[in-house]
């Protein structure tokens, strides 16, 4: 494959893809629906004869986030994905990462819950990946793909994040743009780092004592309650240090709105038909896409807050996003929230009417 | 231009793949494509839906309220998706798989016995490229060369040729459409 060509694939195939090109040095995964085309096209690609990249198979999504744990201490490259009940078992090796300050990746193709649920699109793990699915005060740098070529372009983007801070990373999507096919250009490839180079990259890392270097102790562990909450503030300081430089959103049609529509992933992307149907009617509405959820775009959030008579948060679940935009609005502007449940995606026309119906 | 198309039948009819074939050869001719299937644990015999979405421009929702155009292979696909066709929109059925034809008549309704045509032709399973010829004849969303394109883009090598056999079928298939209520 030519490194522009422009293809067709399903946004699970794109992430497959863009993993073996931005140099990933691990994938270790569980079959769920409707995530399961990122493990299979990996052992299709067989990258493990190519790039050297390890794929594998774990015995469940405990197993492969320890080992995604393991592989990130070591200052690899590594990643998982699953779907909500997977990515429920994960949280406490996410928690433990956060702790560790490790890098990695952690993919979630949300379906609806709670429980098991249902294999069909949800957002309803917001709160569980934007306010800490894990215990403990710790947060993941959260990218919110909304077509198959973000999907492509974030695992790259969501690696080279978690090395800059030592954070776990999580691109959350949904089923719609894990199944959904569109136009992607993957991303040139870029060779996995050698160990001289993680080395360099990556002090902290498990790589082997050589010489006088100090050992290398990758934990979570520190019993000390006064040690413990220095480590807690200067992870809260890295926080801080990420909201601030961080945050990344969309804007559409927003110069003039009177009206504004707040959404991401594939809501998003049917708010923005929304947006045209309501605009036919005359009705002045824009988009705020927030593509980090953590960090939110709270700014930005609170700019709009002031501009406009009344902001709408379009989620496919019962009300999560609409919190922190409740918070940034500061009561400047009336918030509501709409969204429908157990897989069910809003249609076009319904997000019109709800905007009609609550201002 | 942009084409919002249904694509609903029973899962083995090769609703999917038709679809897929449509975006890739839009895809081909350089347009923005949207493939959305109607996933789910179904299997043959239960049912299959995918939205095809060809435009010019950057696709925004994949998905939609209503539809230009909704293909209908069976009867609980044509009970669900006829609402849905735009006013002056089309809708397209296999003859075999409806017992009660769609009613509307503020719609293009068109039939095309792909399923009996496929049987005769002894190519069954080119029934789909039947029913997409049909589609090709009454809007012509993509050029033929560029469906022949994407077959040849997305089949795999050893299943070249059969190539031969789906240009015949969506030709088959331009031939055999008619305006309901005319046969």
């Amino acid at each position: 494959m030519a490194d522009q060509e422009i293809t067709l694939m399903k946004g699970n195939e794109a992430i497959a893809h863009a993993a073996i090109r931005c140099g990933c040095d691990g994938y270790f995964g569980y079959p769920i629906t409707p995530q399961s085309e990122v493990l299979e096209t990996l052992a299709a690609e067989k990258p493990w004869e190519t790039t050297g990249m390890v794929v594998l198979q774990a015995e469940s999504e405990v197993a492969s986030i320890n080992m995604v744990y393991g592989g990130a201490a070591t200052g690899k490259r590594v990643m998982t994905s699953s779907s909500s009940p997977g990515v429920s078992l994960m949280q406490e090796g996410i928690s433990y990462m956060a702790g560790a300050e490790l890098p990695a990746l952690i993919v979630n193709v949300m379906r609806g819950g709670p429980g098991l649920g249902t294999i069909q699109p949800s957002q309803s793990d917001y709160f569980q990946a934007c306010k800490g699915g894990g215990h403990g005060d710790y947060h993941l740098i959260v990218l919110a793909p909304a077509s198959v070529q973000e999907m492509a372009d974030f695992v790259d983007l969501a690696f080279e994040l978690a090395f800059r801070y030592r954070n776990p990373a999580m691109i959350m999507a949904d089923g719609a743009i894990g199944q959904m096919m569109e136009k992607v250009v993957l991303p040139p490839f870029k060779p996995r780092r050698t160990e001289e180079e993680i080395i360099r990259e990556c002090p902290w890392a498990t790589t082997g004592r050589v010489g006088m270097r100090k050992p290398n102790i990758i934990t979570s562990l520190e019993l000390r309650s006064e040690e413990m909450e220095v480590i807690n503030l200067r992870i809260q300081a890295k926080y801080r240090e990420i909201e601030e430089k961080e945050v990344r959103y969309e804007e559409f049609m927003l110069d003039d709105a009177e009206y504004a529509i707040v959404a991401f992933g594939s809501a998003a992307r049917i708010a923005k038909k929304s947006i045209e149907i309501a605009r036919a009617q005359g009705l002045k509405v824009g988009l705020l896409r927030p593509i980090t959820l953590w960090p939110f775009p709270s700014r930005e959030v609170a700019r709009l807050s002031q501009k406009v008579k009344g902001i709408l948060s379009l989620e496919i679940n019962a009300g999560q996003m609409v919190e922190d935009i409740m918070l940034a609005a500061g009561g400047n502007a009336p918030v509501r929230h709409f969204g429908r449940l157990g897989g069910i995606i809003p249609d076009p026309d319904e997000v019109v009417e709800a905007l009609r119906n609550m201002f | 231009m942009t084409e919002e198309i249904i694509i609903a039948g029973f899962g083995g009819q090769g609703v999917l793949s038709m679809g897929k074939i449509l975006a890739y050869a839009g895809l081909m001719e350089g347009k923005e494509v949207t493939w959305m299937p109607a996933y789910g644990p179904e299997q043959r015999g239960g049912t299959a839906n995918v939205t095809v979405i060809v435009s010019d421009d950057p696709v925004s929702s994949p998905i939609l309220s209503s539809y230009d155009t909704a293909i209908v292979l069976n009867q609980p696909s044509l009970e669900k998706f006829e609402p849905k066709v735009k006013k002056g929109g089309t809708l397209i059925y296999d003859g075999y798989g409806i017992n009660e034809p769609p009613t509307r008549k503020d719609i293009n309704v068109y039939r095309i016995d792909a399923m009996d045509a496929a049987a005769e032709m002894n190519l069954i399973k080119t029934f789909n490229m039947i029913v997409l010829g049909g589609l090709l004849k009454i809007h012509p969303v993509v050029k033929i060369d560029s469906v022949l394109a994407a077959l040849r883009k997305t089949l795999p090598e050893r299943h070249h040729h059969l190539i031969p056999k789906n240009e015949e079928a969506i030709r088959k298939g331009m031939e055999i459409i008619v305006k309901a209520g005319q046969d």
